[in-house]
């Protein structure tokens, strides 16, 4: 096994070397918002110091130099996550407006009164919303997928909830609250069965699991920059073509256009079609050097550390008294929610923080999933490709120091 | 003793403490100690949903004076919980809506009423300003 460079790899990130209430940082809340590495900071700053310029249409040399930077990212995305043509690989503001664009356009064109589209309890808001929009909009049905108590999908169900009326799966690849790697295989295949597209939330999964969405054959797959440690402000939206192409467009305005008169408007092709004015095209240029940076280390190679990572500390962690892991399932990675018996979510983060540890608490934005529970929210650890078995123990000793806190 | 004189004496209290450790432990002993909450008023009503953490705020008029009683299910938030309830309790309607709220500042504990730190504090405070101006309103008439 080759070595894993995490030295080299913590040099990267500058703000790991930041001391926080005057401790020295221990960055575990990676599932909200990575860090970000000097490669990719740089990559931006050339851009607005050298070939700054609105893409596309430009005559000159700037707008030429800066539409290829732009352009040559969505190559590199589009080679990332195994897509036939980089056609498929819409630039949005998240892996949020990536949900939103599918529910609005999608939804538009395909959906009526009666529909079903089947999501999981375990969704994020942004994977139950949009759709509760549409049941608004359109009079769709929502059918849930629920999930067992050790934290994995109830798959008996979800064939249960699958009939004719379906006309749309919507999931999460990674729990961000239970960490749990859903078996997102078998769901697209299922589904494919009776002709239904499949809609993968990634945003917890592309940093730290191989993702091909060809291989995958998932009909739609979002995410975002900031937790791959690029830019914030960015995402993707990888679509088939097929279904790009009938999709209705969302948003109007520049770029997303062939032709506009008052009497008849004609939009653009793909990808532009759902781009309307001027892109965040110097976060999209960071996101492609952040796809950069992990190719440079290795993707493969990283999951590999994650997960001896991820198991030493629900190792540590298990021996913590009064702990309760929330998800255990086979399959799971990247992030632990856990509750210490006698202490509130909020109490032990704001602790924590005073020692300069950063986890998350509270609900996560899945709601449902907290009420599946029984509970008012979670704490939450979650790792980069950055972090160390020593932060592990850091962890541990601050968790136990909570604990002495409250006698 | 005023409710400057009573955040004044607060301030004192927690000054005597430099380490963040000490800082947050009188504040759960605080918290710990607070009168316990009547049940029959955990209302949906009473209740302020932060974010991160809860707080049950129940208010009512005793001989011309508001008094409140309330309960946080996290306990750094029902130690400040106590502190304001402490400073503004058997207080007159326009002795809440007078008072400047400093010793939060003073005692290092800023961040935990600030508008970003969704854990029910900040509507608290402005709830008990609300409920001074109802009963001041319903006094005059």
């Amino acid at each position: 096994m080759i070595k894993y460079p995490i030295e080299a790899i913590r040099k990267d990130f500058p703000i790991l070397s930041r001391p926080v209430n005057g401790r020295p940082l221990v960055y575990f809340d990676n599932g909200a918002t990575s860090q970000t590495p000097t490669q990719v900071v740089k990559a931006m700053e050339k851009v607005y110091l050298e070939i700054n310029s609105n893409i596309h249409r430009g005559v000159h040399t700037l707008s030429n130099l800066c539409t290829e930077a732009f352009e040559d990212a969505r190559k590199k995305v589009a080679k990332y996550i195994g897509a036939a043509s980089e056609k498929e690989v819409i630039f949005t503001r998240g892996t949020t407006e990536a949900i939103n664009l599918v529910a609005q356009s999608f939804g538009e064109t395909f959906l009526g009164k009666d529909d079903e589209i089947i999501i999981s309890a375990m969704e994020h808001h942004s994977n139950i919303v949009p759709w509760q929009l549409l049941q608004k909009r359109a009079g769709i049905t929502l059918r849930i997928i629920p999930v067992n108590d050790d934290g994995s999908l109830d798959m008996e169900e979800f064939y249960n909830l699958l009939n004719p009326k379906t006309k749309l799966v919507a999931v999460t690849h990674l729990s961000n609250v239970l960490g749990t790697i859903n078996p997102v295989e078998e769901i697209i295949e299922a589904a494919h069965n009776i002709n239904v597209p499949v809609l993968i939330d990634g945003a917890q999964a592309i940093q730290h699991l191989p993702v091909d969405v060809q291989k995958l054959d998932c009909d739609f797959y979002a995410f975002s920059g900031h937790k791959l440690y690029g830019p914030t402000g960015i995402g993707i939206l990888y679509g088939k073509e097929k279904w790009l192409n009938q999709m209705e467009p969302w948003q109007g305005g520049g770029e997303m256009i062939q032709s506009v008169s008052f009497e008849k408007t004609t939009f653009n092709e793909l990808p532009y079609k759902f781009e309307a004015g001027t892109p965040d095209y110097v976060a999209a240029i960071g996101i492609g050097a952040a796809m950069d940076y992990i190719r440079s280390i290795g993707l493969d190679i990283i999951s590999e550390y994650e997960a001896e990572l991820y198991q030493y500390a629900f190792d540590r962690l298990s021996s913590i008294e009064g702990m309760q892991f929330y998800g255990t399932a086979e399959k799971r990675t990247s992030l632990i929610s856990f509750l210490i018996k006698g202490i509130h979510p909020f109490d032990a983060g704001t602790l924590l923080d005073k020692m300069g540890i950063a986890v998350r608490t509270g609900h996560h934005c899945a709601q449902p999933l907290m009420d599946r529970f029984n509970i008012p929210g979670t704490i939450r650890a979650s790792f980069g490709l950055y972090n160390t078995k020593k932060e592990v123990d850091a962890l541990v000793d601050g968790l136990t120091k909570v604990k002495q806190l409250f006698g | 003793m005023t409710i400057k004189e009573i955040q004044d004496e607060i301030v004192d209290e927690f000054s005597m403490l430099t380490d963040w450790m000490d800082k947050y432990s009188l504040l759960i002993e605080i918290g710990n100690e607070l009168d316990s909450f009547e049940e029959e008023h955990r209302t949906e009503q009473n209740l302020i949903e932060g974010c991160q953490s809860k707080v049950w705020l129940h208010a009512w008029l005793e001989d011309d004076k508001i008094r409140f009683m309330a309960d946080s299910d996290a306990i750094i938030v029902k130690g400040i919980v106590s502190l304001l309830i402490r400073i503004l309790d058997k207080r007159t309607p326009d002795e809440i809506l007078n008072s400047e709220l400093f010793f939060i500042d003073e005692i290092g504990l800023k961040e935990h009423l600030s508008p970003t730190r969704s854990n029910g504090l900040v509507s608290m405070v402005k709830q008990m300003r609300m409920y001074a101006l109802a009963f001041k309103t319903k006094m005059e008439n």
